[in-house]
């Protein structure tokens, strides 16, 4: 069973309807000791990263101790900023601090009509092999609406370019993290989603 | 490189895709879950589910065709048309919509925009706005474009934005139906006025008329209905068109 963690941050219809369509089975935790015993943790979210403040101390021992023993762990958009250390968005809120970074609002530019919120499809540059992005070629289009963004470190997997280049997806041993919507970008999102699943069919 | 969006535009009637379109080249047009498959197969960017229902059991049977569309493809999906308040976005939000659209209850309660973007993110929320042109500007419309709002188009979506709207869905009342292209100048006026996402619409007949509205009319998406319904009109041709003319897109 997979947990799939309802902090209160927008809407999880969507996440589940590719989870269902894709034939995993998922909870979700009322309490943080319902995480543990779970074969994956995805950690969703849209909207601002405060909302992330819901996931108090007993969810971030939670989530973070089976992530260190191992468990898949899939952040998606907040959900893998929250993956990081924190955000300038609401500075007063931890991340899980699980990758090394900061989140950092998105540079527009006037002059090129590039607007934040970056809202919409735009292509992931693949910058190493990686797990989560098994079938898929660099180029591939995936849906972004956010004004938040990872800085590209060691742990990033794929970069995208707006007005600056930012992480798109993260991965390091069991942890991953995506910063666009894998179950609103099509067939592309899809792949994204079941090769996680995969990933947790090994463990 | 941010692509330039395609969103259909399905108008939907106590369950049925309706609209005084040609249907004749598609096998069970009518149905929302269908014609969104078909379009998810041709490479569109989104769908909209525009609700014209006038009946009491709008919300259910909304909800039914939500969840219709919403099972059969995994694309940014929008409801409009009677979302009139906080119950009525959760409804649809629930349902699988990941964004509403508002118009007419926005501009008579602007305060519901914050309310909906405090609870589902900016992003899940979009101002529609229909607009007619005037000597003095944009003249703002509602209740489906029969009465003077009493605004301007530009100073509306400016607002909207400044209380948390994520997008601007922006309809040329005087180019709708038409199929004589898009308000190319009136799309750029309020595109230039905000910092968020404008979609065009109304005036679609050709395919040269998105590569205007991408061009001069600075638009961020173009939405159409009517245009994709031809067969000889798919999202797909459509999109080779724009990238053979310099717009990016997804292919």
């Amino acid at each position: 069973m997979i947990a799939l963690v309802d902090y209160g941050a927008g809407n999880l219809t969507s996440v589940r309807k590719a989870l269902s369509a894709l034939g995993a089975e998922f909870m979700t935790p009322e309490q943080p000791p319902d995480v543990k015993g779970a074969r994956a943790v995805i950690v969703p979210g849209v909207g601002h990263f405060a909302a992330t403040s819901a996931l108090h101390e007993e969810w971030r021992v939670a989530i973070g101790g089976a992530a260190r023993a191992g468990t898949p762990l899939f952040g998606i958009c907040v959900g893998m900023q929250w993956l990081f250390e924190g955000s300038d968005e609401a500075p007063g809120v931890a991340g899980l601090g699980v990758m090394k970074g900061r989140i950092a609002r998105l540079d527009g530019d006037a002059e090129k009509r590039l607007k934040v919120p970056h809202v919409g499809w735009n292509a992931l540059d693949f910058t190493r092999e990686a797990r989560l992005l098994r079938g898929l070629d660099s180029g591939a289009q995936v849906y972004f609406t956010h004004s938040y963004a990872a800085p590209v470190t060691s742990e990033c997997i794929a970069a995208t370019t707006h007005a600056n280049t930012f992480a798109a997806a993260v991965e390091r041993d069991n942890i991953f993290g995506v910063q666009f919507h894998p179950e609103k970008s099509g067939d592309a999102g899809l792949q994204i989603l079941r090769n996680f699943l995969e990933i947790c069919d090994r463990c | 490189m941010l692509t330039k969006r395609i969103i259909a535009c399905l108008d939907v009637r106590d369950g049925q895709v309706v609209k005084g379109v040609q249907f004749q080249q598609l096998r069970h047009a009518g149905d929302p879950g269908e014609l969104a498959r078909r379009y998810n197969v041709e490479g569109i960017d989104e769908v909209v589910i525009l609700d014209i229902t006038a009946t009491l059991e709008k919300r259910q049977a909304l909800a039914r065709t939500i969840h219709a569309v919403a099972s059969e493809i995994f694309l940014p999906l929008t409801v409009g048309g009677g979302i009139r308040s906080e119950e009525d976005a959760a409804a649809a939000v629930e349902a699988g919509a990941d964004k509403v659209s508002l118009n007419t209850a926005a501009l008579r309660n602007p305060e519901v925009i914050t309310t909906l973007a405090k609870r589902y993110g900016s992003q899940a929320v979009i101002i529609a706005i229909d607009a007619k042109r005037r000597d003095d500007g944009f003249a703002v419309y509602v209740r489906s474009g029969t009465t003077d709002a009493a605004r301007d188009a530009v100073a509306w979506a400016h607002e909207a934005e400044s209380r948390g709207a994520g997008e601007i869905l922006l309809t040329s009342m005087d180019r709708d139906g038409t199929k004589a292209g898009f308000d190319c100048e009136m799309t750029a006026a309020v595109s230039d006025a905000v910092d968020i996402p404008v979609i065009a619409s109304g005036g679609a007949g050709t395919f040269d008329h998105f590569t205007d509205v991408f061009t001069s009319g600075h638009a961020d998406a173009a939405l159409a209905a009517s245009i994709f319904h031809y067969a000889e009109s798919s999202v797909a041709d459509l999109k080779h068109h724009l990238r053979a003319h310099g717009i990016p897109v997804r292919l």
